[in-house]
């Protein structure tokens, strides 16, 4: 669930199919995303969750915004 | 009681660089060629820059002293009439002696009291805050405030992320007592947590007995984590503005021009968006000069009012956020 809008959400803003985006895209290098890039991202997955997300440069790899999402939520419960 | 900016001015390298000029450099440094090249539409789309201001040998000092003139002779102040000396950088001349003295030497402000303050491009909202406090008690009569900067010395001219962005520049107001305070609210504040995403002019603590690896020329280069800088800025150059208006029971309505930091075209384009306002009422100029870290608000706000766009009663946002990280938002009635 969490995965599917974060990809969704990056597609968007990328342009790139849904079903080329995996929990194992490299934000960066596989998006060919620069700073402000990915930081529209972000801002859009914090927008969808409700979340602050303080250390962005920890998300490397989709993955790691599907678990600090997850983890950011759970805070908040 | 308070204080009131009575002159604005600057001065600024003559040399400009276009971004053709710089990308060429780049490439030559770098081996790029044909389309991995950088030309100005690579830097433009990033940045919003299409050239800068550089030193073709002044120094940080010189620039600083070239602005304070111009608010002296623009306000007919005498230099001796002077009772404090501000100046924000992050690349001064030296560590010591700090800028403030070197312009009081340059413009011979015999009475004032000088000195330096580094929060690099808050810096001079900083400066401003602190000189008020003087001036608004009656410590001091008369401040000069200046933002000055050559980014060009700790700039890593092969790193094509960071080396497009920079400028130089130097811009000083004068502010005097006044009966009522031109400074309406501010919000000053830092995240020191967050020190390690933006650094310049790292000096290791190389001795005689440690073994520690003196200075390096590269030391002095500027390093950005780009996306918690940006991260950092949108949010709370946003948050910041709203908050200050909110204390004074003021909207975005209320105010004519907000000055932000030059840094990027897509932080202001994405705060504008945050706060749900036209990007007109942001006022930019760094298409032209980059960013010049300290120095660039007082450069934005000296071109406001020599265009004469500011008007008295005019109200005014001030918006710094920077290494540190640090931020500094002031709203201003002209």
């Amino acid at each position: 669930m969490i995965f599917r809008k974060i990809r969704d959400i990056i597609a968007e803003r990328t342009d790139i199919d849904p079903a080329n985006i995996t929990p194992d895209t490299n934000m960066k290098e596989d998006l060919q995303a620069d700073s402000l890039d990915l930081f529209q991202i972000i801002s859009d997955i914090e927008d969808e969750f409700g979340i602050d997300i303080d250390s962005p440069s920890d998300i490397v790899y989709v993955s790691d915004a599907v678990e600090m999402v997850k983890r950011l939520l759970e805070d908040e419960a | 009681m308070g204080s009131r900016i009575i002159a604005t001015g600057a001065c600024l390298p003559e040399k400009a660089v276009s971004n053709e000029e710089l990308g060429k450099l780049i490439n030559e440094i770098n081996g790029l060629e044909g389309a991995e090249g950088i030309d100005d539409q690579w830097v433009a789309k990033r940045s919003g820059i299409h050239e800068r201001r550089i030193v073709t040998g002044e120094n940080t000092s010189d620039l600083a002293a070239g602005a304070a003139q111009q608010v002296l002779s623009r306000s007919g102040t005498a230099a001796e009439d002077i009772d404090l000396i501000i100046v924000a950088s992050c690349t001064p001349d030296y560590q010591t002696p700090n800028l403030g003295s070197m312009v009081q030497r340059q413009i011979g402000a015999d009475r004032a009291v000088c000195f330096g303050i580094s929060a690099a491009c808050s810096g001079f909202i900083f400066a401003l805050s602190v000189a008020d406090k003087y001036v608004g008690s009656g410590l001091a009569k008369k401040a000069i405030v200046i933002g000055a900067e050559v980014l060009s010395k700790a700039t890593d001219w092969s790193d094509k992320n960071t080396c497009v962005l920079f400028g130089d520049g130097a811009a000083a107001v004068l502010i005097e007592h006044s009966e009522t305070q031109a400074i309406l609210g501010e919000e000053l504040g830092s995240k020191g947590s967050k020190s390690h995403v933006l650094t310049n002019g790292y000096f290791p603590a190389a001795n005689a007995f440690n073994g520690v690896e003196p200075m390096k020329v590269e030391d002095a280069y500027t390093r950005m984590d780009g996306l918690e800088v940006f991260s950092f800025a949108v949010k709370k150059l946003s948050s910041s503005i709203m908050s200050v208006l909110d204390k004074e029971g003021l909207s975005l309505d209320d105010i004519k021009y907000i000055v932000p930091h030059q840094a990027n075209l897509r932080i202001i384009e994405a705060v504008a968006k945050r706060l749900g306002t036209e990007q007109d009422k942001f006022y930019v100029n760094l298409d032209r000069f980059g960013n010049t870290s300290s120095a660039s608000i007082p450069i934005a706000l000296n071109e406001l009012n020599e265009e004469g766009r500011l008007e008295r009663g005019d109200r005014i946002v001030l918006a710094g956020f920077g290494g540190g990280l640090t931020w500094g938002t002031m709203l201003i009635e002209w």
